[in-house]
């Protein structure tokens, strides 16, 4: 028999097969199909309630009754700026710049060395290394890193093991990094952070290197560019979008967190905890939403730095 | 060791006994080869035959695992591509995308430390002489795949290689711009006096630019020449079968043909249709066969004929001729000296 003979049964006809029909000539029926949930969920749901919350900020508290006035004003967001709220924005940020800047430089080798050298077998591995962490408990890995820091902790070992007991004792010394251990200063913070938010540096980046043709990394070379040339001028520049995406989840991550900082830091404020009491404790909802809004203020301020520098370039 | 007699000039590039191999595969498998300097020098083969690996091997994005390379008589081995005079014409044009088109152009002026006038300068003219004046500002993703294709040249040019290298240049062009620009890397080329070597699958593309044309296969050069010897006297079968799709015939089958008695190479478009009762030409052979296959091909038909005494052969004929369909008994003649030996097969 000749495959030109042989007569295949007519798909049957069903309800699915004419909806299929409807949608196949509608298409932009389908797309507002698929988009109605989410935009549902994010318009209502998310940014909805977001601004109704950043909208308190422009109301005030009463002092005396502690319940809130509805009526206009700009003296909350004035607030902020005053010296012992304005250190609170201040300490954020810094601890956020150091944890974001601290990932990128520990992610990017990583980053690279999967999206560049490693085959499947090892790139499988590597994927399954980066995300593990993110299975356990936030809280275990936290008070994880409590004991590593602690002073009889096995970071303090290590460092008397090595001769480097001296050293550890001089960083602690310092001024605003130092502190009585490293489980209560700001480097064992800003040390946890950077643990708990590699996972989100690594993974953009290495997307990013994964990206750059390798003839782009062989004609640079091919035109006299030296290896350290080459990184600086055609392989940083295209990774940095990958870069600035990780040190969105970095930056911001830290900017929200409360709990690292109540287990880890000292006992200054960052913006979460501010969030966290002036909401819980203090019932003070205007200063919470006007501290919100720092966040997102300091990302605007993240992104357009990042696109003044080109980072968005090589998109 | 001294072969030859004391050589003319210094070689551009020499490859003397190079291997390379990749895991088990042996990508390059002793390959001796001397290029002229000034020469346009095409490396031809199918995919996986080496000519590629040869390339990178110059450029030094690869080293040889055996063997001897020199670049006008300096030794290249365990030299990395920036320590190298030599630029590469990449196949997907390599182009930076987070730099202009003037900066794409002006960067191997700038890693060599030439301050922004001088570069500016230098990159603009190369520009002009790439035909893309007044394009520096632009990015290269607005731009064709043909000024791509030149910027990538213009950047190459702009510090002044010893030798070119060409990876398939105009694999990616559409056939106008393809013809347009083979004319123009060849007029560059005479320009500029410069070495040049180019790799490509497309056998007329070597044959119309090339000085001389290197054929690979499987790791070797197998026949190396101007494209005429190329082209008239194949070496082996495969250089007979891929340039060109010669018919191959065996010792017997070329000698009933007027031919030498030995395997030897017959050209499609040497075969003449005779027309019903006309006399073969003088010291042609004459056959007689019955068409199984006919392509029109534009200015030709490939005619697949099956003789009386079994021999298939394939002939070009004017695609004006008449009567030829699958199944017509045709009257073939092949002039004498048509059929030739080759000389690489026993």
């Amino acid at each position: 028999m000749s495959l030109a003979t042989l007569d295949l049964p007519a798909p049957r006809e069903g309800l699915l097969r004419r909806l299929s029909d409807i949608l196949v000539r509608r298409a932009r029926l389908l797309t507002l199909l698929l988009l109605v949930p989410p935009l549902l969920w994010l318009g209502l749901v998310y940014l909805g309630s977001l601004f109704v919350f950043l909208g308190q900020s422009i109301f005030s508290i009463d002092e005396f009754s502690g319940t809130i006035v509805r009526e206009p004003t700009t003296a909350t967001l004035l607030e902020l700026f005053r010296p012992a709220n304005f250190d609170i924005v201040l300490r954020t940020v810094g601890i956020a710049s150091a944890v974001t800047l601290l990932c990128a430089v520990i992610a990017f080798p990583i980053a690279y060395y999967a999206a560049r050298y490693a085959g499947p077998k090892v790139k499988a591995a590597f994927y399954l290394a980066v995300m593990m962490p993110l299975w356990s408990s936030y809280l275990v890995k936290v008070y994880g890193w409590k004991l590593l820091l602690a002073r009889e902790g096995a970071i303090g070992w290590l460092a008397g093991k090595l001769g480097l007991g001296g050293a550890l004792e001089a960083w602690l010394a310092l001024p605003l990094v130092g502190g009585p251990s490293l489980s209560v200063s700001y480097t064992g913070m800003v040390l946890t952070f950077t643990y708990l938010w590699l996972p989100f540096m690594i993974l953009p980046v290495q997307a990013a290197l994964e990206r750059v043709p390798p003839h782009l990394i062989e004609a640079a070379g091919d035109l006299g560019a030296a290896p350290g040339l080459v990184f600086r001028t055609v392989i940083l520049p295209l990774a940095m979008p990958g870069v600035v995406a990780g040190g969105i989840f970095t930056f911001s991550l830290t900017l929200g967190d409360y709990i690292v900082p109540q287990i880890i830091g000292t006992s200054a404020l960052v913006l979460g905890q501010a969030v966290y009491t002036l909401q819980g404790t203090a019932g003070n909802i205007p200063l919470a939403a006007a501290f919100s809004l720092v966040p997102i203020l300091v990302m605007a301020v993240f992104l357009t730095l990042a696109k003044r520098t080109g980072a968005f370039d090589a998109l | 060791m001294h072969v030859h007699a004391a050589p003319i000039a210094t070689p551009a590039v020499r490859f003397a006994g190079v291997v390379r191999h990749f895991g088990t595969v042996r990508a390059v498998d002793g390959v001796d080869l001397s290029i002229a300097p000034g020469e346009f020098f095409a490396m031809l083969g199918p995919s996986g035959s080496g000519k590629t690996t040869c390339l990178r091997l110059i450029a030094g994005f690869e080293q040889p695992d055996a063997g001897h390379i020199e670049i006008f008589g300096e030794t290249v081995e365990g030299l990395p591509p920036y320590r190298r005079a030599v630029n590469t014409v990449f196949q997907d044009y390599a182009l930076f995308p987070h730099l202009s088109v003037g900066e794409n152009v002006a960067y191997g002026l700038r890693v060599r430390g030439i301050g922004r006038t001088d570069r500016d300068r230098m990159a603009r003219d190369a520009l002009a002489m790439v035909k893309l004046a007044g394009m520096e500002a632009r990015r290269p993703a607005q731009l064709s795949g043909g000024q791509r294709q030149r910027v990538a040249l213009a950047r190459a040019l702009v510090v002044r290689p010893k030798v070119l290298l060409l990876d398939e240049p105009l694999g990616a062009l559409d056939l106008k711009l393809r013809e347009e620009m083979q004319s123009e890397l060849k007029g560059l080329q005479r320009a500029l006096g410069l070495t040049f070597v180019f790799v490509t699958h497309d056998q007329s593309e070597a044959l119309s630019m090339a000085d001389r044309v290197a054929v690979f296969n499987e790791g070797r050069i197998v026949q190396v020449g101007p494209p005429e010897e190329v082209y008239e006297r194949p070496a082996t079968r495969f250089v007979a079968r891929f340039v060109g799709s010669a018919n191959v015939l065996e010792a017997s089958q070329a000698q009933a043909l007027g031919g030498p008695a030995r395997p030897s190479s017959l050209r499609p478009e040497k075969i003449a249709l005779l027309a019903p009762g006309a006399p073969a030409p003088e010291g042609a052979s004459l056959i007689e066969a019955r068409v199984t296959e006919v392509s029109y091909q534009g200015p030709v038909r490939r005619v697949s004929v099956l003789s009386a005494d079994g021999l298939a052969l394939t002939a070009a004929i004017p695609a004006a001729a008449a009567g030829v369909m699958a199944g017509a008994s045709v009257r073939l003649a092949v002039p004498a000296g048509a059929v030739r030996a080759m000389e690489g097969e026993e």
